[in-house]
């Protein structure tokens, strides 16, 4: 039993030290006075304010957050609608599409998403107009359809898990539908609300594919920018870049833990 | 018929009648409720794939968009001109170029499932094995990656594995190479790319059934004598197939169409479908070229898809 132990922590370890040892090397080189990305110059912080001084970064990290915000709350809205239904209405015509559906854009290689929303899109407009060329809106449009799928996966396995004995006595006592909803099974799935609009934001700030695809001419999203930029090689501003945004969701994730531990443990 | 249950069966319509009127208003909410999510799903998820189909029917043009029309019109003497194009589909096959990108897709991301399967199961049992906070903080380590930005860890691997990248550099130090290799640009940075980014796909589920394993099961193989590769094969991977199967196909799926990755890392001729249609879309604009590729991957992937679905249904069972 120990030596399998002993094999199983080590690859364990080794594992781990695979998973955050480039992440690590970003880190720490995102620091390097260098501008020749693999020689160490000694520490610096130049390239943190180079980074704030590149207009164009700035400005397709505007329009990536604008679209994340977006997405997650419209993801939310969608998402736990649909985890609803599926977990909490029972059997209904259509229920075994629904319930295959939702959780075929977890799966779906991006490059095929990409290419058919923008090829809708396209067809809509010849048909309707709308949408109107393509930008922010298509890009939220496009987000949200694979996002709402992570929310909604989320909503239904916090659904399945807690009994439904709380809304059962609601119900006993009189609730109508819409008001159990938004009083007894709202609060119970806030947990899984809010990891599910911070993931939905997280995937959307994340995507690169997808609104490659679907984005029109001046609306390039942050990973469109970088993309276009370390396509060509390694870029200390990209490094300063990363590090900035794995802090804030290392940070982000580790608070999130703990607060649901502590909440955990007070129950 | 006699009054009486003439009367009977009207009191029976009566009552059915208030109860069909008030289950009707439920089922009004109910359906919008449920048709919501359906409808947005219908009209971005579903009829997408469609006009993909219909795309890939089409001839390029030069025009805006660049494809020509299905139907034409033909007012006057009220024909409808239909116009189908195979020649995308036949031309995938024609051109030994398309079917090497699916095969090579296909290999790459099934030896690359097999290496995070590799690295992955220890890991996942290794947790599974753990109580408390100490497995808390193993699978918040787990997660976090998939949290920050993939193409920042992909990026990552970029400045890891180039010639004069820190793996190089490492493995000069200790004496084991003499020259710097070449590994980025190489399908082996391919390799490393997929089993990286998916491997928390992989441990995952893997945790999920190796966490429910019946442990008086092994020790009651181990009692009656059997050693621990023994009882591994027999008990515990037997067992924790449901888990391997979802794994290997969460890494399986989205890594046969995998482009950033192969963008990155891998080589000019580093042959994936999933860069071979964004060539065909964004390189050359051949949409409707774009669309074949994209509905012959669909069609490759629609099995492994099937297959994850089942086994999810079962697994709820």
């Amino acid at each position: 039993m120990t030596r399998n132990s002993k094999f199983l922590s080590i690859s364990s370890l080794f594992g781990f030290i695979f998973l955050y040892a480039p992440i690590l090397s970003l880190i720490i080189y995102s620091f390097n006075k260098s501008k020749l990305v693999t020689v160490w110059g000694g520490w610096s912080v130049k390239w943190y304010a180079e980074l704030f001084n590149n207009q164009q970064i700035i400005d397709a990290a505007i329009v990536s957050l604008k679209v994340a915000f977006i997405t997650a709350t419209l993801s939310v809205v969608l998402g736990v609608l649909a985890g609803y239904v599926l977990s909490r209405m029972g059997k209904f015509p259509g229920k075994l599409i629904v319930s295959g559906w939702i959780s075929a854009p977890l799966i779906m290689p991006e490059v095929i998403t990409g290419l058919s929303l923008l090829l809708l899109f396209v067809s809509l407009e010849n048909l309707i107009g709308w949408p109107a060329g393509r930008g922010i809106t298509t890009i939220i449009i496009a987000h949200t359809t694979f996002c709402m799928a992570y929310v909604a996966v989320i909503v239904q396995s916090r659904l399945s898990q807690m009994d439904d004995s709380l809304e059962e006595a609601a119900m006993d006592l009189g609730a109508k539908p819409h008001s159990l909803f938004f009083l007894i099974t709202l609060p119970i799935i806030s947990p899984a609300i809010i990891s599910g609009w911070l993931l939905a934001f997280t995937m959307s700030l994340d995507d690169l594919v997808i609104a490659s695809f679907v984005s029109g001419p001046g609306n390039s999203t942050l990973p469109m920018v970088i993309f276009s930029k370390i396509r060509l090689g390694v870029s200390p501003e990209v490094n300063a870049l990363a590090t900035i945004m794995i802090l804030i969701v290392a940070i982000g994730v580790v608070s999130a833990m703990w607060q649901m531990r502590k909440k955990e443990k007070t129950l | 018929m006699s009054i009486a249950t003439g009367t009977f069966w009207l009191g029976r319509y009566d009552t059915v009648k208030t109860r069909f009127s008030s289950l009707k208003k439920i089922r009004w909410g109910r359906y919008s409720v449920i048709s919501i999510p359906s409808l947005w799903l219908a009209l971005f998820f579903f009829i997408p794939f469609l006009v993909v189909f219909k795309i890939s029917l089409a001839e390029s043009a030069i025009a805006v968009p660049p494809y020509t029309d299905m139907f034409a019109w033909n007012v006057e003497d009220a024909i409808i001109d239909v116009k189908i194009k195979l020649g995308n589909y036949l031309y995938l096959f024609e051109d030994s170029f398309y079917l090497d990108a699916y095969l090579s897709s296909v290999k790459i991301a099934a030896v690359s499932t097999f290496f995070t399967l590799l690295i992955g199961f220890p890991m996942a049992y290794f947790i599974a094995s753990k109580t408390g906070t100490m497995r808390t903080l193993l699978l918040t380590l787990v997660i976090l990656p998939f949290w920050t930005s993939f193409l920042l860890r992909v990026y990552a691997w970029m400045g890891f594995l180039k010639k004069n990248g820190i793996v190089n550099e490492f493995l000069q130090t200790i004496g084991l190479i003499d020259q710097p290799i070449q590994m980025l640009q190489t399908d082996f940075a391919v390799y490393i790319g997929i089993v990286y980014t998916y491997l928390p796909f992989m441990i995952l589920p893997l945790y999920t059934t190796l966490e429910k394993l019946d442990g008086s099961l092994i020790e009651a193989s181990k009692d009656l004598g059997a050693g621990p590769i023994r009882t591994f094969f027999l008990i515990t991977l037997p067992m924790s197939m449901p888990g391997i199967l979802a794994g290997c196909l969460l890494v399986f799926i989205p890594a046969v169409g995998e482009f950033v990755i192969p963008a990155l890392l891998g080589a000019s001729d580093t042959l994936m479908i999933g860069r071979v249609l964004w060539d065909e879309f964004f390189q050359n604009r051949d949409w409707p070229m774009a669309s074949a590729v994209a509905t012959m991957m669909l069609l490759i992937l629609v099995v492994p898809i099937m297959f994850l679905r089942n086994g999810k249904k079962e697994g709820a069972e």
